[in-house]
């Protein structure tokens, strides 16, 4: 398909601006002003909307095709929370601060104020902060709050410990705020290893970050140890929420001992993930952390009754983003959490929970399991076993393209060879599921009896497999005009 | 349990799929959770139809006032938005979509991106950009960071007259580094050469200023790029995407990096976001760059197609050796700013700048007629200026947000002995009725 630029003509106009109702001022000097116009396309209204709807049309999508991909939740995003969103569209973020301003904004201080507090009862935390702007954002966030309170008490801190089977984000977040990295190795039983976590725990440790149930899929059952170890360190845990959906109202990670979590909301709480994003990445926190949360701060007066905003606390990290994070995505996730309520959300991670369970089961005979114990919300095969024919993990993919399937992760969680991690998430049906089951199934046979067949997929979509190191070498990333 | 909104199996398909996994409840999947450790409390309120939860929204909604008068901005602006624009980035295949990991089945999001990023470059007149970032404030943060792994110093000089919210976000992003951040204090809404000549050394590895800066002063600023490389040091700019409809370029300016938010383009003020960060540098510092990357490619039969490239930068294959932790960005916002950008066009994006400009200059001279007020005239502004009240901003503007109208930004608050500033903002959106009535209203409460 032609970019966007080779359809351009020139001097074609897709929009009309509104007409000046004020005198022409005196132009700017010359020396301030651009040589040339900045070379964007020129394009009719028509011509934009189909250069734009053909290249929809070349994207799998939630919408249009089961999409489990692990780590990812990629549950159906209710058609409800777009028009909710658009409610608030207008409002400029700057009348908060505005002096007599948090008067003209109590709708939407107050929408965050108990998108806080429901965030609050979900994970078990004291309070939470809106601000940071994605999940790896909520993490930088956190361990901000992490080295504040450390300093605040004159600690020496220099470790973060994560497991190997981490998101990657952890460690590189942990690095953005100053920190070394200690790794701990995954166990045999497919969580970290509770003896060489110990051995590596020292006064020196300023974190433990930690996914749980973990990448894996499992759930933990030493966490409150490994807690309990953390603390008598004085160092804090760090509870990664990506995964979660598997857990709502059944086990709280406040409860278990964590001190910091963040929330994203693009997985979880149904918010659409936008080809990338916009996601949002709340974080709570327990009481000895809450003096350090970043500002603007929504405090809720208790004499008035109204929402203010705090700017000048000086044990308070400062800022992590412009104002009070991504609204509208807050907005989506407000209205999907208030319309599922307390039992809805309980049944979301049980469904979740169910269908990863019922497609580890159809699927572990067809496919190695390096861990085979009940999982949680998604589960992680290997396709070591079609490997030994020549098949790899990225063929397999690449065959549930052409079947119309969007690949499950990849190569992750890395501990696992050949991973292929599953999140089919509680909005699918048995019959969806039972129909990617028979197409793994499909994929398991075809390995078998003719592996040569898979190098040439996909087939069906509008390129066939991509040269990545022609990409990675030519840096080719924009268009010269 | 029941079949809730959006969990669609009857009671008879659970308990098949209970028989096939060999389970005899929902929750003995949930036993490798140790039973102390289970919640005591999740009081959540019950759930609603999708009817009830809209109107409870509308109510939400209700209790903002939404229908000022906006002569407001200080990074945020109030642009129109084509139609095209919600009706296109609403298309499911592109919102309901995740980080295009699997190229074959993404080109549409993929192309996109690579237009974008061309988009970009040909803004900022740089030759590489990225797919987005979170926001111009974390974006100004990241090209900070940027430069000191490019240049391997640790020193980063900021103008005071860069947005004090971007230059807060910096500061807490260089926190907890090997950093050191020096703020240049502001010389009459200008940045203060001397002082940066005195602070430019062998550390330093990058000069940030942001132009139209926050008292919306366009300042002349041919030769900075010359005094920071003499120094080994790397220039930063942070723009704002409309006036790159008539302003000079980060890269005729011969700025190394260009930051700054996307808001502007297409994206609703939505109390702050989501919105998009861009950042374009030149070539040689592309391994150095943030987040994901779009690259051109061709495929087994040698068609044209695209790909995330470069991404051994990070976080998901270098862990705490990546260049940043960005993982999920703010792509389909950036999606947004490409098609208002296509729909405006080059000669739009021109005649849009002009028209702020326009203005914003009609304002400035109906102001500077009252008794009182004075416009900072240090140097020529866009759509943004500054002006000197008789009075506190901070009285000025409550009083007048009590008629409808955000009049404008009091700087008190991020500048010392700055009370009685106000930076003023008009966008194309502005009518002359609505800055007329402006005027005549600030008067009003001058003389009271």
């Amino acid at each position: 398909m032609q970019l966007i630029y080779e359809k351009s003509v020139n001097g074609r106009r897709g929009v009309m601006l509104p007409a000046s109702d004020v005198p022409a001022a005196v132009a700017l000097p010359q020396n301030l002003l651009r040589s040339e116009s900045a070379g964007l396309p020129e394009l009719s209204e028509l011509d934009l909307v189909r250069h734009f709807t053909n290249l929809s049309r070349r994207n799998f999508s939630v919408d249009t095709n089961f999409y489990p991909l692990g780590s990812c939740t990629m549950k159906y995003n209710a058609k409800v929370l777009e028009n909710a969103a658009n409610l608030f569209a207008p409002l400029h973020p700057m009348t908060a601060l505005l002096p007599g301003g948090e008067e003209l904004c109590q709708g939407s201080l107050g929408m965050l104020y108990d998108l806080g507090q429901m965030l609050v009862d979900i994970t078990g935390m004291d309070e939470v902060t809106t601000q940071p702007l994605a999940g790896a954002h909520g993490e930088m966030t956190g361990m901000l709050l992490v080295a504040a309170y450390h300093k605040a008490k004159g600690n020496k801190k220099k470790y973060v410990v994560v497991p190997d089977s981490s998101h990657g984000t952890n460690p590189a977040s942990a690095a953005m705020v100053g920190y070394e990295i200690i790794t701990i190795p995954t166990a045999p039983y497919g969580d970290m290893d509770l003896e060489l976590f110990k051995q590596a725990m020292n006064g020196e440790v300023a974190a433990v970050m930690m996914t749980c149930p973990n990448t894996l899929g499992l759930f933990n059952p030493y966490i409150k140890e490994i807690a309990d170890i953390a603390h008598s360190h004085d160092a804090l845990m760090y509870y990664d929420g990506a995964n979660l959906n598997a857990i709502m109202g059944k086990v709280r990670p406040g409860d278990v001992g964590f001190d910091v979590v963040h929330v994203n909301l693009h997985k979880t709480f149904g918010t659409p993930h936008g080809g990338g994003g916009p996601g949002s990445g709340p974080v709570g926190v327990k009481k000895s952390l809450i003096p350090f949360l970043p500002m603007p701060r929504i405090i809720h007066d208790e004499v008035s009754g109204k929402l203010e905003i705090q700017t000048d606390n000086p044990l308070s990290i400062g800022r992590t983003a412009n104002f009070f994070g991504n609204f509208g995505v807050m907005v989506k996730a407000y209205t999907y959490m208030i319309m599922l309520g307390r039992e809805g959300l309980i049944q979301v991670s049980e469904q979740a929970v169910l269908n990863a369970n019922y497609i580890k089961e159809k699927l572990k005979g067809y496919f190695d399991l390096p861990y085979s114990q009940t999982c949680m919300h998604e589960v992680v095969f290997s396709a070591s076993k079609q490997l030994a024919q020549g098949v790899h993990a990225i063929d397999i993919a690449k065959f549930l393209i052409d079947k119309g399937y969007h690949p499950p992760t990849v190569y992750f969680p890395m501990i696992v060879k050949e991973a292929i991690m599953i999140e089919p998430t509680e909005t699918e049906s048995k019959a969806t599921m039972d129909a990617f089951i028979e197409v793994m199934i499909e994929a398991a046979q075809q390995a078998e009896s003719d592996p040569d067949s898979f190098a040439a997929m996909p087939v069906t979509m509008p390129v066939t497999r991509l040269d990545e190191t022609r990409a990675a070498r030519s840096q080719t990333v924009c268009c010269l005009g | 349990m029941n079949t809730s909104h959006y969990c669609p199996h009857t009671p008879e398909e659970i308990q098949e799929m209970l028989a096939a996994i060999g389970v005899s409840s929902v929750e003995e999947l949930f036993a490798p959770i140790p039973a102390e450790l289970r919640c005591s409390t999740f009081n959540l309120p019950a759930g609603m139809s999708e009817f009830e939860t809209f109107a409870k929204l509308q109510a939400v909604a209700a209790d903002n006032s939404q229908n000022l008068s906006l002569f407001i901005g200080g990074g945020f602006y109030d642009h129109i938005i084509p139609a095209a624009v919600d009706h296109l980035s609403g298309r499911a295949e592109f919102y309901t979509a995740y980080t295009p990991y699997q190229p074959e089945c993404s080109q549409g999001t993929l192309q996109a991106l690579f237009e974008y990023q061309t988009a970009i470059c040909r803004l900022t007149g740089l030759d590489v950009s990225n797919a987005s970032l979170y926001d111009g404030a974390t974006g100004l943060a990241e090209a900070a960071l940027m430069a000191m792994r490019a240049t391997n110093r640790t020193k980063v000089i900021v103008d005071g007259c860069v947005s004090p919210i971007a230059r807060q976000v910096l500061a807490t992003y260089l926190s907890n580094q090997d950093a050191e951040l020096v703020e240049l204090p502001p010389l009459d809404g200008l940045l203060n050469r001397a002082e940066l000549a005195k602070q430019l050394d062998a550390n330093t590895a990058a000069v940030l200023v942001q132009y139209p800066n926050v008292f919306g002063c366009v300042e002349d600023f041919s030769g900075l790029a010359d005094q920071a490389h003499a120094a080994g040091a790397l220039l930063v700019t942070a723009v704002y995407p409309v006036a790159l409809g008539i302003l000079k370029t980060p890269g005729e300016l011969g700025a190394d990096i260009a930051v700054g938010d996307g808001q502007s383009l297409g994206n609703p003020l939505s109390f702050g976001g989501p919105s998009f960060g861009f950042i374009a540098a030149k070539k040689a510092h592309i391994r150095n760059m943030p987040g994901r990357i779009v690259g051109e490619t061709v495929d087994k039969n040698g068609k044209r197609g695209f790909v995330l490239t470069l991404q051994a930068r990070e976080q998901h294959i270098k862990r705490h050796k990546a260049t940043s932790n960005i993982c999920s960005n703010q792509s389909l916002c950036a999606l947004r700013g490409l098609i208002f950008l296509g729909a405006i066009g080059k000669q739009g994006l021109a005649d849009l700048a002009r028209l702020n400009y326009d203005k914003a200059e009609y304002a400035k001279s109906c102001l500077s007629t009252l008794p009182g007020v004075t416009v900072l005239q240090t140097a020529p502004t866009f759509n943004e200026f500054t002006v000197s009240l008789p009075k506190p901003a901070d009285q000025v503007v409550e009083a007048l947000l009590k008629k409808g109208i955000a009049a404008g930004l009091p700087l008190g608050r991020f500048y010392a002995g700055s009370e009685n500033m106000l930076v003023v903002t008009v966008t194309e959106k502005r009518s002359k009725k609505e800055i007329d009535l402006l005027v005549k209203e600030l008067e009003v409460v001058l003389c009271n």
